[in-house]
């Protein structure tokens, strides 16, 4: 109670001194605005950095996982040497995985293939990727259709003559033809298109997610590869299952591949969780380097501070000397400046979030996720804040220790 | 009961190498009611027994009891709240917050006391009126004669309902006609029973005083009691 009263007089008395010596004060914020840009404009680039790279991964599916060969990732070349000679995964170890694993939402097995074009009438592709899987990547896959259907369970196990084709496929093929319906040649084979795909954009700019043709892996096996290297995407039933579920996929797997008690998996189980992890790691090195410098340039602001706050305390000695005489006790004192250091702080931190909401104007360019966020705005003005009390802090303390016989005698 | 009770108070400075005995030894007892002035010319340590007897600083020995709480012994924040409490401050040059309005200047006690937003006001309000400037309230120290400043001073020393009014060179400051306004309203503050210590070194101040305690090199020299006539 008391106290909330002394820091509404601490902070009526703070607004007096910075009023009364406004030009020093906004000088003074300088140092501090220049370091909140920086936390700012870091904190921001960071955020937008991280918001891409889930853009650009969320294909994957947080809760599908991703049995392949190898691992995503491999951290020596005897990890990749052993991961090669493991065994392929046959597309009869997925059907038995399909039956094995009921709790599963979807099981979607999957094999890619790169080809140089597809063709419709005299028209050509251009380089493709050919995606054979079942009626089930629909769910595992996360596509959606943009027009015309999936294939269904009973085309995909009979090995249909029909494709899905993706939105940048579709335009280069027909340009303004409606394209369902019609045949395309794939390979040797001649395919109908039954469905078209969302648009979806592409991986950080590079692989594009629209240039596809999905068609059955049946069909896909017997006219490219007879003897495919599927994936096996299992999406859980719910996504707070998804460890549950892999423990038992693992077991499935190890069971059908015949791996020995005591031996390592011969597969890799893979999801998105690996790749933010990755990421992670690298932006959390990327931020903590950048908040170094960052601190720096704070730190100088923060010698500004305790500069000016010196000043102050000196030029008001007999004021701290009065007030005390009256009753003011240490704490009253202090806190009295280490609101006026977080005041000129805070106000450093704003004028700063303003330079920086200008400069995300010109950021957005380059990196559109980009944004000043509640989080990034929090940052900055706790780190505002945090600088004004650090700084604050020795000036502030000289102050309420002085004594007052001889604050009061100061002319 | 003595509101005041000094006994064999000493202070010293260190001033250098040198040690400088400002009191040497100081008893002395002040009741309830009283108005006091302590003389002295300077350097006879009278600045330095005012100090103390305003709780303001501690004594090197002795012991000091104010109002049945022993004063010698507290630590900073417990002797601002004493100030707080106990004593009312006049200074010579008002020391007043420039920036504040007398209004504010008023409360300051009162926040410190912890008094909330409301009552603090009509209780600074009321103190100004006291003192006669109930139409100044809004107004800054510099929008002020010298006279009405230290009413200020005299309604914020009062607003906490000290023991004690301590005042130092009240009247230095003023011309002689605004001095003797001030005077006289001591004299009132007086009869209506609070106790007022004065230091002085103007005999003129002094002789409205009740009793004079002179002071010479840190020690009494006298402390006689003001013949009613002379006043």
């Amino acid at each position: 109670m008391k106290l909330v009263a002394e820091i509404r007089e601490g902070t009526r008395i703070s607004l007096e001194a910075i009023r009364g010596n406004m030009l020093r004060s906004v000088l003074t914020t300088l140092g501090i605005v220049i370091g909140i840009v920086t936390v700012t404009m870091m904190a921001m680039a960071l955020e937008g950095l991280n918001g891409a790279f889930r853009d650009a991964i969320s294909f994957i599916g947080t809760d599908v996982l991703h049995v392949s060969q190898r691992e995503w990732f491999i951290d020596s070349s005897e990890q990749w040497e052993a991961a090669s000679k493991r065994r392929k995964i046959t597309l009869a170890e997925v059907r038995a995985v399909e039956r094995a694993l009921p709790m599963a939402k979807a099981i979607a097995p999957m094999v890619m293939h790169n080809v140089d074009s597809v063709r419709y009438e005299s028209r050509s592709s251009g380089q493709v990727m050919i995606i054979g899987t079942s009626e089930q990547f629909l769910i595992t896959g996360g596509v959606t259709l943009a027009s015309g259907r999936f294939m269904t369970r009973l085309e995909a196990r009979t090995n249909r003559d029909l494709c899905i084709i993706g939105a940048d496929v579709a335009e280069k093929l027909f340009l303004n033809e409606p394209p369902l319906g019609r045949k395309i040649r794939v390979g040797n084979e001649s395919l109908e298109v039954i469905g078209i795909l969302e648009k979806r954009g592409s991986v950080l700019g590079q692989m594009s997610l629209d240039n596809q043709v999905i068609m059955p892996i049946g069909k896909m096996a017997s006219s490219f590869r007879w003897d495919p290297n599927c994936t096996i995407q299992v999406k859980a039933s719910d996504p707070t299952q998804l460890e549950a579920t892999r423990e038992e996929l693992r077991g499935v797997l190890r069971k059908i591949r015949k791996v020995p008690p005591g031996k390592e998996d011969d597969f890799a189980i893979n999801q998105q969780q690996q790749l933010l992890e990755k990421f992670q790691k690298v932006s959390g090195v990327i931020g903590i380097s950048g908040f170094f410098i960052t601190g720096l340039s704070l730190f100088v602001g923060g010698i500004g501070i305790m500069n000016i706050m010196f000043v102050s305390v000196a030029e008001r000695t007999r004021e701290i000397g009065i007030r005390k005489a009256i009753g003011a006790k240490r704490r009253t004192i202090l806190l009295q400046f280490l609101i006026e250091a977080s005041i000129i702080c805070l106000i450093g931190g704003v004028i700063a979030l303003l330079i920086a909401s200008g400069a995300l104007q010109i950021a957005r360019r380059f990196l559109p996720q980009v944004a000043l966020s509640p989080t990034v705005i929090g940052v900055a003005l706790g780190v505002a804040l945090g600088t004004g009390i650090i700084s604050g802090f020795l000036p502030a303390w000289r102050a309420a220790r002085m004594s007052p016989v001889d604050a009061l005698r100061n002319e | 009961m003595s509101l005041i009770r000094l006994s064999a108070i000493c202070r010293s400075y260190e001033m250098g190498s040198e040690t400088v005995h400002a009191l040497r030894g100081v008893s002395l007892e002040i009741t309830r009611g009283e108005y006091v002035a302590i003389m002295g010319p300077s350097g006879s340590g009278k600045s330095t027994l005012m100090n103390l007897l305003g709780c303001l600083d501690t004594p090197s020995s002795g012991t000091y009891e104010l109002n049945g709480h022993s004063v010698a012994e507290m630590d900073d924040d417990e002797l601002a709240e004493i100030r707080n409490r106990e004593i009312g401050f006049v200074f010579q040059t008002f020391n007043l917050l420039a920036r504040s309005t007398a209004l504010r200047n008023v409360e300051l006690p009162l926040i410190y006391a912890g008094m909330d937003l409301d009552e603090r006001r009509d209780v600074a309000l009321a103190a100004l009126a006291d003192v006669g400037l109930a139409d100044r309230v809004t107004h800054r120290p510099n929008e002020m004669s010298g006279g009405q400043r230290q009413r200020v001073a005299i309604a914020r020393a009062l607003v906490n309902k000290p023991s004690i009014l301590l005042a130092d060179e009240p009247t230095g400051n003023l011309d002689t006609r605004t001095g003797e306004e001030i005077l006289a309203l001591f004299e009132t503050l007086a009869e209506k029973g609070n106790t007022l210590i004065v230091v002085t070194h103007e005999e003129e101040v002094a002789r409205h005083a009740r009793r004079i305690i002179r002071i010479r090199d840190g020690l009494v020299a006298s402390d006689e009691t003001v013949a009613s006539a002379s006043r």
